[in-house]
């Protein structure tokens, strides 16, 4: 019987393999056709510079997507991304420059304010039954006031302390910023598979009733994915203000767009229970390759909008129709 | 009216074999069949919701082969499914002639459409339903019966009922009877199933059997005894020998082996509830039950019986009640506590407590229905605790642990990263079961366990139950089979309108007595207008 077994459990092992590659495998097949065609239609396109270019202005968005990610599978959203790193940004700022704390210390701070909001988010939408939509609504406003409150509703110049986070590396091309958001996907794809957390995560996404009648509680797992996607907004935010090396309480607005666009790119289902992380990573580059090569064939900004907006729509449209075939 | 030739429909399995149909005019043709006999399958293909793999039909002479629901309803065949199809948040009236809502200029004409609605209502016999009612409002047998109404009052010409008894009183089946002639002497040509064989005896012209995607034969009613139907559903027309009558009597316990194998140990309580309410559904009720000991609870649907569970469960929040349970070790007893814990919250701190629920509908709140076996029975586990969300998972260890299950409760599958929405209600239900045995605990509350899952499965269920009762768990039945009460059940508590009537001691019930009792908290009331003989026969 077990030896039986054995090769049963190897096969499915080999073919859930099979499936897992599959789902990567569309996803990469659609960036590749994307990047032959700019390079086709553009003789500058395919070039070191290009890719670099396009390496060192995601981490922000891509750390902020992975955070999404999680919060979309667990059956939720969270429309305050963009405010929380307005509001962390402003508040490093404050601190380094003005009060002249320690890179370090300020860091930590700018992580932690970003994970309370999202706690508060977690916290009101699970203890009191209130739709993530409507308490997340509340944060993104808020959260933007807070910015401005703390800045003066005025720009911070932060300096170049801390630029070399997004500046590439000698030899390398990419920035340490790049390198760490790559990090956080793995992380983050491992995290949903691997751990307590993650499975957690899919079974409340799933059916959430089922969830509570088999006696588990789901406050902690909520609780803990919106501070997840807060904490993350806060090291987007430090990731942004070091490549921009301003803190601006007007910065990430429309972010939270972006980054749904990039989950439901990668196939994340809106209703929640599935989504990858590295799926989500090939969203946020679709997304960018798309952005940059228009704009190397001198595609107005509207355009461009135009463009993302019928990818956004063509790409769930794929993903629909292929879950209905199965 | 309506011919099928050879219609077959593949899913991973062969659903329904090549079969050959003919429904006439008139006539109300019952389809019978074990769980996963293909029913279902067959009737959604007919009803335009599912595509046949390969197969005709013909409707009135003309070729059928509809693409939806909508175009068959155009070519008037309706579908009454199990699950109900009407919009909680809108009226009665609304619902009833919601394709055809009554408008000018696309403004709602609402006099007319409630006193449409009123008309239709009363005509179908439904005086307690208010039209301006939301469906939310009503009961399930209700809700059922307006979907009935809503289907008849269109213009129809084959209708299909799939079970539409599970869910309604006795005086609502009676009343849904009568209607069924009604449309029959319409030349409607209606097509019935049902797993209560005496109601299909009752009512079906002729009766058609499948058994395992194939059709078994179709015959007039009245050539056909119970026990012969049973038989066709079990072996088909192959029936082995050495079963003369053919019927085959799922393996009933001798009075001897029951009584063995079902001894409770007297040991006082492990359950204690006291005066548990929710109004006006639960209205205190008080009961025990001890360690190793099977009480069943019989009642009409919408007696409370399954709101009583889900306060136990914390599934619900009660008005009041007081409940406790007490640890088996002697010692403990020896220090008899005055006043009891108050209910549990929620139905995490019930389990804490040692208290787990099979509940009703598995599929809304019992499995997660898009994963896999392995990980339904892993989740059970957890208690969704901070320090737990930081560990690992071990999925290896999750599909050991259900294949352990697998083999032990025979669920059939091909492995248990199987996902659950394809399986069968039988190995849907055992799923369910193996979730729970494997988080343990020490009272196990068990709503309408058999729900729509074959003999087999059946089976399997009340060996689970036998089993839990010799480690000396407590547990508590319910169930609408009262056949299934008296023949698992130590001691049978009747709840009748909210209230716990009395106690039966087994292991001899009677019947009467206990079928009495399910009626006597409607005394009164004129809510029950069932007669009690017709429960007896």
């Amino acid at each position: 019987m077990s030896a039986n077994t054995v090769r049963e459990t190897s096969a499915n092992n080999s073919r859930a393999w099979q499936q897992v590659l599959l789902q990567y495998a569309g996803m990469a097949l659609a960036l590749i056709v994307l990047v032959t065609v700019f390079s086709i239609k553009s003789k500058t396109f395919f070039s070191a510079a290009t890719f670099t270019t396009i390496a060192n202005s995601i981490p922000d968005l891509t750390i902020v997507a992975v955070g999404m990610t999680f919060v979309l599978i667990v059956g939720g959203i969270d429309l305050s991304v963009g405010s929380v790193l307005a509001l962390a940004s402003s508040i490093f700022a404050i601190l380094l420059i003005d009060w002249h704390w320690p890179l370090w210390g300020a860091g930590i701070i700018a992580v932690l304010c970003g994970g309370i909001c999202g706690g508060i988010n977690g916290f009101v939408s699970a203890q009191y039954r209130i739709p993530a939509f409507i308490v997340t609504l509340g944060m993104l406003e808020i959260a933007r006031g807070g910015a401005y409150l703390v800045t003066n509703s005025e720009t911070k110049y932060v300096g170049s302390s801390i630029e070399w986070a997004t500046e590439p590396i000698t030899n390398l091309a990419v920035s340490p910023a790049f390198l760490f958001s790559v990090l956080v996907v793995l992380a983050g794809q491992w995290m949903l598979h691997q751990t307590v957390l993650g499975r957690m995560t899919v079974a409340i996404g799933t059916n959430a009733e089922t969830v509570r009648m088999s006696g588990i509680r789901t406050l902690p797992t909520l609780l803990s994915i919106y501070t997840l996607c807060g904490a993350l907004c806060g090291i987007a935010a430090l990731i942004q203000t070091s490549r921009l090396s301003t803190a601006d309480p007007n910065s990430g607005a429309g972010l939270e767009l972006a980054a749904i666009a990039a989950c439901v790119i990668g196939g994340t289902s809106l209703r929640g229970g599935s989504g990858s992380v590295i799926n989500t990573f090939f969203g946020v580059l679709i997304v960018s390759v798309l952005q940059s090569g228009l704009a190397q064939m001198g595609a107005s900004d509207p355009m461009k909008r135009i463009v993302t907006g019928l990818v956004i729509i063509f790409a769930v449209l794929i993903d629909s129709l292929r879950s209905k075939q199965s | 009216m309506l011919t099928t030739h050879e219609l077959t429909k593949d899913y991973a399995t062969r659903a329904v074999d090549s079969v050959s149909l003919e429904f006439q005019p008139g006539e109300i043709h019952a389809l019978l069949g074990a769980n996963g006999a293909g029913k279902s399958t067959l009737c959604k293909m007919i009803a335009g919701l599912v595509r046949p793999t390969s197969g005709s039909m013909t409707l009135a002479g003309r070729s059928y082969s509809p693409r939806g629901k909508e175009e068959a309803e155009r070519s008037g065949v309706q579908i009454v499914q199990q699950e109900l199809n009407l919009v909680p948040s809108l009226s009665v009236a609304e619902n009833l002639f919601l394709s055809i809502l009554p408008h000018r200029w696309g403004v709602l004409r609402t006099r007319r459409l409630l006193e449409n609605a009123r008309q239709l209502l009363r005509d179908f016999g439904l005086h307690s339903i208010d039209p301006c009612d939301h469906v939310s409002e009503l009961g399930v047998g209700e809700r059922q019966m307006v979907e009935i109404a809503a289907n008849l009052s269109r213009e129809c010409r084959i209708l299909i009922l799939d079970e539409p008894t599970a869910a309604l009183s006795l005086s609502e089946t009676e009343l849904l009877m009568q209607h069924l002639y009604d449309a029959k002497r319409k030349g409607v040509s209606i097509l019935y199933i049902s797993h209560r064989l005496d109601e299909v005896e009752q009512i079906a012209d002729r009766i058609s059997i499948l058994r395992d995607g194939k059709l078994v034969g179709t015959w007039p009613q009245n050539t056909l005894s119970q026990s012969e139907m049973v038989s066709f559903m079990t072996y088909g027309k192959d029936r082995p020998e050495g079963s003369s009558t053919g019927v085959p009597t799922p393996q009933q316990p001798t009075e001897v082996e029951r009584r063995d194998s079902h001894s409770p140990k007297k040991d006082g309580p492990l359950l204690i509830v006291h005066r548990v309410s929710r109004r006006p559904r639960v209205q205190s009720v008080s009961f025990e039950v001890a360690a190793g000991e099977i009480l069943g609870i019989a009642g009409l649907v919408g007696s409370g019986r399954t709101e009583l569970l889900r306060l136990i469960f914390g599934a619900d929040r009660a008005d009041q009640g007081e409940m406790e349970i007490r640890s088996t070790e002697p010692s403990a007893n020896s220090t008899p506590r005055h006043g009891l814990a108050p209910l549990p919250r929620t139905p995490a701190h019930a389990v804490e407590r040692g208290i787990v629920m099979i509940s009703e509908d598995r599929k809304s709140d019992g499995l997660w229905l898009p994963q896999s076996i392995a990980s339904n029975i892993a989740w059970s586990k957890f208690r969704g605790s901070f320090v737990e969300l930081l560990r690992p998972f071990w999925s290896r260890h999750a599909n050991s642990t259900a294949e352990t299950f697998r083999r032990s409760l025979a669920i059939r599958c091909d492995n248990t990263q199987h996902i659950c929405q394809a399986l069968s209600g039988g190995n849907q239900q055992k799923v369910v079961l193996a979730k729970w045995l494997n988080r343990d605990g020490k009272v196990f509350l068990f709503d309408e366990p058999t729900r729509g899952i074959d003999a087999a499965a059946r089976e399997i269920v009340y060996q689970v139950m036998r089993d839990l009762c010799q480690r000396g768990k407590g547990l508590v039945v319910v169930s609408s089979d009262l056949e299934e009460l008296l023949k698992i059940s130590h001691r049978i508590g009747v709840i009748s309108n909210g209230r716990w009537m009395k106690d039966f001691q087994g292991p001899d019930f009677c019947r009467e007595e206990i079928v009495a009792e399910m009626f006597e908290g409607y005394q009164n009331q004129g809510k029950a207008i069932v007669r009690k003989n017709e429960v007896l026969q």
